[in-house]
């Protein structure tokens, strides 16, 4: 039966790469990056034992923590990582449980993560070979890390299964998943910084790592290398202690998720509250304003977009600190109108087969590019407002205000615009509805990016009236300019606001069914 | 109503000419194996997917040549599409009507009705994507029905409904009928079609096998043995054996 889940693992992975060339580049490239990043791996450690014990110690548990808590915490965030092998899927079959979880933990090593980090550890072995029973210890540690790696994922797999089959969990998880992903870089600097301002602050952490079941394993060996037997056995212990721990909880998830079927709770609610419809016009136009801004609440594909809003200013601060002086900071109106504004650029490819009801309806192109421009502006132009203002006033150069709020406005109404007319007129593959954000689905690729790209240059084409003129305000500091900057924002943004409603709505007239008929390709 | 439509996908002819009249003020059946092309041709001649040849008319307007009108005569549920189901059912029958122009009082006062008919009254603070799958269905039906057409295009609609809610349907349909209105319908189940429509036409590979009244397509046989003599395929259970528990 191990066997068995060994080969089904293996088959699904040949299966998937047959699906398309695409994809198998894909899984090359990434094989080809694992293996570079295991040469780098490697070399490092069997370098590192020619160096002071004292320092391997400190960067060996360091790495070996991140890979661990790599693990655990991966499947949280791209909930679906790896559910080749869903428990749920095995609850139809008599699989005994014992049999089962093998099948999985070893089915877990296999694939480019659980091969690197396998090899990874198992090197530690050459990094202590200098002290022969640190070597031997380091080989039993590397198997025991890794067994803790797969047995803790698997049961935070398991566990989230149920919890996965919650709507309501999926959606809030996958939205508030993306605030750690955009705040990576600011968090690694954060780190970085510790390591920076104090030399003691790397050895303090690992010092504290050692001895969580993150650390355990690699300390192990660097304690017998030191001669410090009993803390090296206690250290084992408590490592030995987590995977028992771990694998009962997983047991006892797993016998649950195998007896109960995902069920979805559901609180039944009568009728009486047409939310955002009862506020806008009851015109087409309003209906469409309507839907599109109550979707970017509901909708995790679009509300990870508001969300990542908020953090824009925080991330701002983080890259201009680097270089001391925060004027990157004043540009975050613009930047934010430019972001928002392209947001809505694939939105008839999120709307995917649902479109069918505005084109069975015999919707405007117009009503329905405005319906959706509005959705956008209506929470947009008070955010993008306020950030243009905000950093100027903190700054105290609110005298570039009207320069500024050119290039905001002009960005967002431009930029809306041309929105307008890409998405009906381009489509290409998005995350389906009620999927992660994060799941870039097959065959995007290069149309997607080409279609980024192009439109990004096309956007700054459209607005180089405004940069011009504000690059002419910054360099001769004349009032003047500040204000003509505002008025072609304000003046050229609203040409191409209407316009780009005007030629996508004509485009989206003629070409509806086939728009209907290229999203239904992605499902 | 139907004039030589044809479509295909690549090399694949999904739809090889076809012409059907259906008649103002019948109920149709259309039945058909996997992969007859029922699907397209419906959405064909609602709007949904443009022909490579043919044309399509409801009540004498041109479904390609003059769509704007055409899709106001028609209320369309499409098979294996998505909603947009982040609405409550409320909200998207609303959206329906809306999206079509009508008024706001019209609007809400249909809704209420089409709930209460259709049982989701319970239900229509949910959102869609919370659904059953018989649910959703119904939903659809009553977006379909909000603007008050004078032909229906139901593409499967009796899909995974109970047999209560499938029962209530049936009367919907039958009084619309009756009133003057037009219904297509799409279905596997040969009972049903042979009961409740009065005319019926057997789609297979593209193309029309039969058509014309139940009465006359099936002749002295029951539907789906007309049926099955029509289409071919049948395997005799000869096979499996070991299935037999005694």
């Amino acid at each position: 039966m191990v066997a068995h889940l060994l080969r089904l693992k293996l088959l699904l992975l040949r299966n998937s790469l047959r699906r398309s060339t695409w994809q198998l580049v894909g899984v090359i490239l990434g094989g080809l990056y694992g293996l570079g990043l295991l040469g780098l791996i490697v070399a490092g450690l069997i370098v590192l034992g020619t160096v002071d014990l004292e320092l391997v110690r400190t960067i060996v548990v360091l790495g070996g923590a991140a890979a661990v808590l790599g693990w655990l915490v991966i499947p949280l965030v791209a909930s679906g990582v790896d559910m080749t092998l869903d428990p749920a899927r095995f609850v139809t079959f008599a699989v005994p449980m014992r049999q089962l979880m093998t099948g999985l933990a070893l089915s877990g090593v296999i694939g480019i993560p659980g091969i690197v980090t396998l090899i990874a550890f198992l090197t530690l072995t050459l990094t202590w070979i200098r002290y022969p029973l640190a070597a031997v210890a380091a080989l039993i540690c590397a198997v025991c890390a890794v067994l803790l790696c797969v047995v803790g994922s698997r049961l935070i797999t398991t566990a989230g299964t149920a919890l996965a089959s919650s709507r309501r969990f999926k959606d809030l998880s996958s939205t508030i998943a993306i605030i750690p992903l955009v705040l990576l870089g600011p968090i690694f600097a954060g780190i970085t910084a510790g390591f920076q301002s104090s030399p003691e602050f790397a050895g303090d952490l690992a010092d504290i790592l050692g001895w969580t079941p993150l650390g355990v394993f690699v300390a192990v060996p660097a304690d017998l290398a030191a001669g410090a037997w009993l803390t090296a056995l206690a250290r084992f212990a408590i490592g030995v202690g987590t995977i028992a721990v771990l694998a009962y909880l997983w047991h006892r998830s797993l016998s649950h998720a195998l007896v109960t079927p995902p069920y979805n709770a559901v609180t039944r609610k009568g009728a009486g509250n047409l939310g955002l419809f009862s506020r806008f016009p009851a015109t087409p136009t309003g209906a469409v304003a309507a839907r599109a801004l109550t979707y970017w609440i509901r909708d995790p594909r679009y509300a990870a977009s508001i969300v990542v809003v908020p953090l824009l200013p925080i991330l701002l601060w983080f890259i201009s600190g680097d270089s001391g002086d925060l004027f990157l900071l004043n540009y975050l109106g613009p930047i934010t109108a430019f972001l928002l504004a392209w947001s809505i650029s694939a939105d008839i490819s999120y709307d995917n087969t649902s479109f069918w009801l505005h084109l069975s309806a015999g919707v405007s192109g117009r009503n329905d590019r405005a319906g959706r421009a509005i959705a956008l502006l209506v929470f947009a132009v008070p955010v993008v407002l306020a950030f243009t203002v905000v950093p100027l006033w903190l700054s105290g150069s609110l005298a570039d205000l009207p320069m500024m709020l050119g290039l905001s406005l002009g960005a967002l109404l431009t930029g809306t615009g041309f929105s307008s007319v890409l998405s009906a007129r381009y489509t290409y593959n998005v995350p389906l509805p009620g999927e992660s954000p994060f799941k870039t689905p097959p065959g995007t690729g290069f149309s997607m990016l080409a279609i980024q790209v192009l439109g990004w240059v096309g956007l700054l084409v459209l607005l180089a009236p405004e940069i011009g003129l504000a690059i002419a305000y910054l360099l001769t500091g004349s009032a003047v300019l500040g204000w003509l900057t505002l008025l072609a924002g304000l003046a050229l943004g609203s040409a191409v606001l209407v316009g780009g409603i005007r030629l996508g709505g004509a485009w989206y007239d003629r070409r509806g069914p086939e728009l209907l008929q290229a999203v239904s390709v992605n499902k | 109503m139907l004039r030589g439509l044809a479509k295909r996908f690549g090399e694949k002819i999904a739809v090889n000419g076809i012409d059907l009249d259906v008649p103002a003020g019948s109920f149709y059946g259309l039945v058909g194996p996997n992969g007859a092309g029922k699907t397209t041709t419906l959405s064909m001649a609602t709007g949904l997917l443009r022909p490579d040849y043919g044309q399509a008319w409801v009540h004498g307007v041109d479904v390609w040549q003059d769509p704007l009108e055409a899709k106001r005569l028609m209320g369309i549920l499409p098979d294996g599409v998505r909603l947009f189901d982040r609405l409550t059912g409320e909200q998207l029958v609303t959206y329906a009507g809306l999206l079509r122009g009508m008024d706001r009082d019209e609007v809400a006062g249909r809704v209420t009705d089409l709930l209460r008919a259709l049982d989701l009254g319970n239900d229509a603070g949910t959102l869609v994507v919370d659904y059953s799958a018989g649910m959703t269905k119904k939903i659809a039906l009553a977006s379909a029905l909000v603007h008050a057409p004078r032909l229906l295009v139901l593409d499967e609609p009796f899909e995974s409904v109970d047999p209560v809610s499938a029962a209530n349907i049936r009367d919907i349909l039958a009084t619309y009928v009756r009133s003057g209105g037009t219904v297509i319908v799409s279905s596997h189940v040969m009972d049903l079609v042979q009961r409740m429509c009065d005319h019926v036409a057997v789609i297979a590979a593209g193309t029309v096998l039969a058509a014309g009244t139940v009465d006359t397509v099936r002749g002295d046989a029951s539907l789906e043995d007309r049926f099955v003599e029509l289409v071919g395929g049948r395997n005799t259970a000869e096979g499996l054996s070991w299935l037999r528990t005694s």
